[in-house]
């Protein structure tokens, strides 16, 4: 046991990888679904093991191929990257078992195998992202999980999917491609590629070259901010999500979006935290400024949507509105909200698409006139996608309350209760739009004749969604995993912020 | 068919020279430009333009798609295994120093395998591509 | 005056910049999907110029050590870009795969035509 110990970060990325190689090589979609699952549970194992090696003995690097960094790639795994580890890990090892029936739904049988390694490749590719400390090594896993979460896209049963999928691959490799030029002016800059070591040289920089650091900060901030959907570049989002096939969105709701937040906030904090004093520059408005539009507009684009897959893409942005608050508010108790609301709204998000999964696999569509009456058919499903829209709302004992309350308190930290009413105002929105579908699967009667003949899904996609419904309530109870984490990470990152003094040379 | 007489007999010929070159490159990436990202391309070149000389069909006898879309995978459980192999010997992942009896012994094995490994996964995935533009039209 | 004589010192840089924005330009302007798809191409192509022009010395050789050799060009933007034209690969194959498919769908690649159809959501 003790020599698998010190492998644990790279295992964490090749496991998925020799999964996806098996599932293509075997072609056959039974074993490739087997061969996920387990590669799935192994996953969170790992992080976890890890989570709790960081936090007994502090930070692990590993030198991959034995070369020392900052010369070589490292895999560096510290308290934020572990907790978005376990997070992305193991929300997809609770929709795993679901996968199995909607797949076999929605997918060609001669493509499931393919679609299986699709989506351990995204899997590897986004537990890189995580755990990579090499800013181009993260761009390489950046698109070994946008290419295959394309192709999960395009494999939607809506001809449309494939128009969401193409709209997403130009957008995403614009964003990457951005990225990529924030790395270059970066390398240039420092001469190096380490996350550890830039933000080492960035803090020797001169005067003369503050505006290239300037320029490198903006470029990776519109890169990653399209990756993540920040609130105008989100526009290939809702259709990439409604249009997907029940899995992919589950999957991808849950991880893809977190993960890139995560690399923003590894980007602000870690990397260019140190050099540039955020009060020198608007930055901090200009994040808050477009969360709040996000909560707002997106929310009340959700409140009119009725394809129901939407309407929840629609949310899932401003919820992301949300986390990039806590970012720009950059204080301890905001950014403790934003990170455990990374969690939270992954939990929340994957149970509400896993029952819209459910609801699709049982009526054969997601629209809202067509699901009417479905709480009396199919009640524990409906049910829990009532629980989970709670906690989406922000309902004390949810995981939303939990987040929110951290958010409210980082905006009263930083003296503002206009953002405090735009927190309480937006949820409300959220109340709308839930409660719409509420009162509509639940207090009406079904008409149509697929809702009357549904019943509560398998016991393979019904557990998964028990199981995230219950983390829902749980997490929002027993706050000492998630915000207690959060907050600790969030300790870490703010303290390593430049303070007082802004570097010479800045605009004052 | 008559017409292209020269295209044949001018493909069947330079044929073995393409796909010597792309031995070239693959097995002289250490001492010059090369490797097998290039190598592999060229490979698949030399399937490409039998196929568009002599039809897809003929092509297919030769390298049969089946076999182009399990080299993807193949190659990337060579560069992967070796990685792993190297991890099992007690080295970290890809640290090629433990695989051979002195390091940089081990460093040429490793390089040779993961390149051998980036020449099967390029080869196969330039193949299968051009297998799956060309059957699409059909 | 002056702007035009740095650019034209620095017309490496130029021409990075100038391929960049074009790219991005047909990208955003065009409604043809392959033709969005070659602005992508060019836009990427312009970040392989921003990588590899600071990186090569003139004179200089691969870094193989030799006797004969005192100057080296660093290799390693190279190799980053090596990848990263292995990205831009399949990223174009896959958005052409996506265009063959779309076309097959909906008998057209015109984003303006399917969107008109009322079909794009």
């Amino acid at each position: 046991m003790s020599s698998v110990l010190p492998h644990l970060p790279a295992l964490q990325v090749v496991v998925p990888l020799f999964g996806a190689v098996i599932a293509a090589f075997l072609r056959r979609g039974a074993i490739a679904f087997v061969v996920a699952l387990a590669v799935t549970w192994l996953m969170p194992v790992i992080a976890a093991t890890m989570l709790w090696q960081v936090i007994e003995t502090g930070p692990i690097s590993y030198a991959m191929g034995g070369w020392e960094p900052p010369w070589g790639i490292e895999y560096r795994v510290d308290l934020l990257s572990a907790f978005v580890l376990l997070l992305v890990s193991a929300v997809a090892a609770a929709i795993m078992p679901f996968a199995r029936q909607s797949v076999k739904l929605e997918i060609d049988e001669s493509r499931e195998a393919w679609f299986y390694c699709m989506y351990l490749l995204c899997l590897t590719g986004l537990l890189g992202i995580t755990i990579t400390g090499d800013a181009f090594n993260a761009f390489v896993f950046l698109e070994v999980s946008s290419l295959s979460s394309y192709v999960m896209i395009a494999n939607g049963l809506d001809r449309r999917a494939l128009l969401a999928a193409f709209q997403y691959l130009v957008m995403g490799t614009v964003g990457a491609t951005f990225y990529v030029i924030g790395v270059g002016f970066l390398y240039l800059l420092t001469g190096s590629l380490n996350f550890v070591d830039i933000a080492d040289r960035l803090a020797n920089v001169g005067p003369e070259q503050f505006s290239a650091m300037v320029a490198a900060l903006a470029f990776v901030s519109a890169g990653v901010g399209i990756k993540l959907a920040l609130f105008p570049l989100h526009a290939w989002l809702p259709n990439a999500y409604a249009f997907a096939p029940s899995f992919a969105t589950a999957f991808l709701a849950a991880s893809a979006t977190k993960v890139a937040v995560y690399l923003i906030i590894r980007l602000y904090y870690s990397v260019f935290g140190g050099a540039i004093d955020y009060a020198a520059l608007p930055i901090s408005e200009v994040i808050i400024v477009l969360s709040v539009a996000a909560m707002f507009i997106a929310s009340a684009i959700a409140v009119f949507e009725n394809n129901l897959k939407r309407m929840l893409a629609y949310s899932s942005v401003a919820q992301i509105g949300y986390v990039t608050l806590g970012i720009g508010l950059a204080n301890q108790a905001g950014l403790t909200g934003g990170i455990a609301h990374l969690f939270n709204h992954a939990v929340m998000k994957g149970a509400l698409f896993v029952a819209l999964g459910c609801v699709f696999f049982r009526v054969g569509s997601c629209m809202l006139d067509e699901v009417t009456g479905l709480g009396r058919r199919m009640p524990i499903t409906m049910a829990a996608f009532a629980i989970a829209g709670l906690g989406l709302i922000g309902t004390p004992g949810t995981v939303g309350f939990i987040s929110k309350w951290y958010l409210a308190q980082g905006a009263l930290d930083s003296g503002s209760w206009l953002l405090v009413f735009a927190i309480v105002a937006s949820s409300v929105i959220s109340v709308v739009y839930i409660g719409r579908v509420v009162e509509v699967v639940w207090f009406r009667e079904p008409t149509s004749k697929a809702v009357i003949e549904a019943s509560d899904p398998p016991l393979s996609m019904l557990l998964p969604l028990i199981a995230l419904t219950a983390a829902v309530v749980y997490f929002g109870i027993e706050t000492s995993a998630s915000a207690g984490l959060a907050s600790r990470a969030a300790e870490i990152l703010t303290g390593a912020l430049a303070t007082g003094v802004p570097p010479p040379g800045a605009p004052q | 068919m008559s017409l292209d007489l020269i295209l044949r007999v001018g493909t069947k010929l330079i044929l073995p020279f393409i796909l010597l070159f792309a031995l070239y490159v693959q097995f002289h990436g250490d001492y010059g430009p090369g490797g097998g990202f290039q190598a592999g391309v060229i490979a698949a070149g030399t399937i490409i333009l039998y196929a568009i000389t002599f039809g897809i069909r003929a092509a297919q006898r030769v390298a049969p798609r089946i076999i182009a879309e399990r080299m993807v995978p193949l190659g990337i459980f060579i560069f992967a295994g070796t990685g792993a192999v190297a991890m099992l010997l007690g080295g970290n992942f890809l640290d090629y120093s433990v695989l051979a009896h002195d390091p940089v012994h081990g460093h040429e094995w490793g390089i040779f395998l993961v390149e051998f490994g980036v020449l099967v996964t390029v080869a196969g995935t330039m193949l299968s591509l051009f297998y799956a533009f060309v059957e699409r039209g059909r | 005056m002056d702007i035009l004589f740095d650019l034209a010192e620095r017309y490496n840089y130029a021409a990075t910049i100038f391929l960049m924005v074009a790219g991005l330009y047909i990208v955003i302007a065009r409604g043809n999907m392959v033709k969005k798809l070659v602005g992508l191409s060019i836009f990427q192509t312009s970040v392989y110029l921003l990588f590899i022009e600071p990186s090569k010395i003139v004179g200089g050789t691969a870094p193989i050590i030799d006797p004969d050799f005192s100057v080296y060009s660093n290799p390693l933007p190279h190799v980053l870009i090596l990848t990263a034209i292995v990205v831009g690969v399949a990223t174009i194959s896959l958005g052409l795969a996506l265009i063959v498919r779309i076309n097959e769908a909906y008998g057209t690649i015109e984003e303006d035509e399917i969107l008109n159809n009322g079909d794009g959501g």
